[in-house]
Order: C-alpha cells, then sequence, then structure tokens
C-alpha cells in the first residue's frame, strides 16, 4: 500500500477539485447577474432536472443486457405507484432473477 | 422542526449513500490499480466529490494524459453542474453567501434532483435538511473510497449483487416522479435520443452534456404555457 503524497498529483487532484466547483457555482454566478429571467430560460432551467437525469439512465438501459431492461421497465411500472425504495427494491430482484435464475 | 429537518435529511441521503457506496470501493479499487496512492484517493473525493468525474480522471491519470487534458476532461462532465446551479438558485436565495458557497460544493446529481423534488413539494429547503442530506451522502462517500483503495482487489464483481443497477434506477425513478411538470415528455424524449445518439457517436461521458442538451433546448422551444411560467416567475422572484 503507498501513503505517499505525490505534489505534481494532488495539485492535478486540486485542479480538477477547482475546476469542478467552477461548474457548481457557474450556474449561480451566471443567474444573479441577470435582472431578471427570460421566460424561455425559465422554461429551460425547468427542463434542467428530467433532462439530465434522464441522460444518466439512458444509455444504461439502451447499453444494457436483458437483465438491465427488464429491471429498468419493472421499476418503471412501479414507480408509477409506489415510492421510491420499493421500486428500487423490485428492479433491484428483477436484475437478480435475471442474472440468477434466467441466466440472461 | 429542524431536528426534524435533519432527520429527513438523514433518511433521505443513507438511500443515496447505500446505493452509491459501492461505486465509492469501486473507484478507489481503480484509482489505486491506476497508480493513486491513498491520500490522493482520499483527497480526490474530498475535493472533486463527482463520482463519474473521477472515474473518468483516474481512467486518464493511468493512460498518462497531459495534466491540463485531465482536468479538461473533468471539467467536461462535470459541466452539467452549471445547469444545476442556475436551477438551484432559486430555492436557495434565503442563504447567506457562505452557505451558498457550501451547498453548491456539495451539489452531486442526487442532491440536485431531490432539492428540486423537495423544493416542488412546496416544502422550505433549510440548511439542516440541505447539509444533512450532503453529509449522509459524503462521509460515506470519502469512507468508501479510502476502503476500496486499501482492499481493492478484495471486490469482486459488482454484478454478482446486481449493485451496477441501482444508480440507473434510483436516477429513473426521480425522473418519473417529474412526470406532471410541463413539457415533461418532450423533454425526456429529446434527452433520451439525445444521450443514447451521444452516447454511440460521441462516447461516454459526453453523452450527459448532449443529452441534457438535446432536453433543455427542446423546453426551451415549445410553446411557453401560461399557468406555469406565472408559478415559476413568481417562485422566481421571491
Amino acid at each position: 500500500m503507498n501513503f505517499a503524497l505525490d505534489p505534481a498529483t494532488a495539485w492535478l487532484i486540486i485542479a480538477a477539485a477547482a475546476a469542478t466547483y467552477l461548474t457548481r457555482i457557474g450556474g449561480y454566478v451566471l443567474i444573479t447577474r441577470m435582472s431578471s429571467i427570460p421566460p424561455r430560460l425559465e422554461a429551460a432551467l425547468n427542463a434542467v432536472p428530467a433532462a439530465v437525469l434522464t441522460t444518466l439512465c439512458a444509455p444504461a438501459f439502451f447499453n444494457g443486457g436483458y437483465d438491465i431492461k427488464l429491471a429498468m421497465l419493472v421499476a418503471l411500472v412501479v414507480s408509477l405507484k409506489y415510492p421510491g425504495l420499493i421500486m428500487l427494491a423490485a428492479g433491484w430482484a428483477t436484475a437478480m432473477l435475471c442474472r440468477h435464475a434466467f441466466g440472461l | 422542526m429542524n431536528r426534524q429537518e435533519i432527520v429527513e435529511g438523514l433518511k433521505g441521503g443513507a438511500i443515496v449513500a447505500l446505493s452509491s457506496s459501492p461505486f465509492a470501493v469501486l473507484f478507489g479499487a481503480v484509482a489505486v490499480d491506476n497508480g493513486l496512492s491513498l491520500p490522493e484517493v482520499a483527497l480526490m473525493s474530498a475535493t472533486v466529490y463527482a463520482g463519474a468525474s473521477q472515474l473518468v480522471g483516474i481512467e486518464l491519470f493511468g493512460q498518462h494524459v497531459a495534466a491540463w487534458l485531465i482536468v479538461l476532461s473533468i471539467f467536461a462532465v462535470n459541466f452539467r453542474h452549471v445547469l444545476y446551479s442556475a436551477a438551484l438558485t432559486r430555492y436557495l436565495t434565503h442563504f447567506t453567501l457562505g452557505q451558498k458557497l457550501l451547498a453548491f460544493f456539495v451539489l452531486i446529481d442526487p442532491q440536485f434532483a431531490e432539492t428540486v423534488r423537495r423544493a416542488e413539494g412546496g416544502r422550505t429547503i433549510t440548511l439542516e435538511w440541505y447539509l444533512a442530506f450532503a453529509a449522509t451522502i459524503y462521509v460515506p462517500w470519502l469512507t468508501f473510497s479510502v476502503i476500496g483503495a486499501a482492499f481493492g482487489a478484495m471486490i469482486g464483481d459488482p454484478r454478482i449483487w446486481a449493485i451496477d443497477v441501482l444508480l440507473p434506477l434510483y436516477f429513473l425513478g426521480i425522473v418519473v416522479g417529474f412526470r406532471r411538470k410541463p413539457n415533461f415528455y418532450p423533454v425526456v424524449a429529446a434527452s433520451f435520443i439525445g444521450s443514447v445518439l451521444g452516447y454511440q457517436f460521441v462516447g461516454s461521458p459526453w453523452h450527459v452534456s448532449i443529452g441534457a442538451a438535446f432536453g433543455v433546448l427542446v423546453a426551451a422551444l415549445m410553446p411557453l404555457s401560461p399557468p406555469s411560467g406565472a408559478k415559476t416567475a413568481k417562485a422566481g422572484h421571491s
């Protein structure tokens, strides 16, 4: 196990952290500089959560095997009626069944 | 009341911590595999604190890519946070500047999603809830990164326990929760198509920015609906 902190690597990490923090305050800095928010920008901002979170699960569905596809479809149906944890359990159980009982 | 806020934050964060911990272990293990030391792994999880971009950075680090290119890639993967902080600003207007700067430091995907969900459910976002939720994810993320770095070789394939499906499922559930928002279906369809195309033709992690751009653009070009416009305009001024 290596316990040494290499200065060059540490600076690289700090730079990456600074770049990340810039993205995390960037939107705040931009939006507070505007006196009023145009309605179309407002509509765009309202769409951000659904738009970004879709991109975090779409490729998993599209490129995943039948185990992932089935798990996500089951979770989708369950989530229309039941809270998050039950949805998560249903999807997880589906994936486990697919992998260990049906060998998908 | 504050106590209640903290408890709710801890509960919400625990679910996220549970589903993200395997990825923290994975990150620590992969990082050591690519030449990082244990303190470097801890430093990265503590300061960058953005799972996907940490894995991208590590991947490039292992390939001995130029440092500025690694930083630029991490910046690109994390670019979506600009949208997050822009969209969250209206819910955090009662925070002091210092509280906002701290709040934005821990602004990860689930933090953003849960904050929006809570605020849209009519709840005020208190500092207690926000930080309790954040700390419940941050501390395990850091801890499990270090555990992964120390015992990386002992971790088997995450597929055996279907751990790899948890995060996509988690995000899917949040997307479904937004289904009554204006423009939901066109936005999700556009983001889905955009991210799949981006994934196929440009590659990960660019599919996130490309897909998000598709969805946001569609929302901006849709006919404006008066009721939602009036409601959000009011929220924007408060």
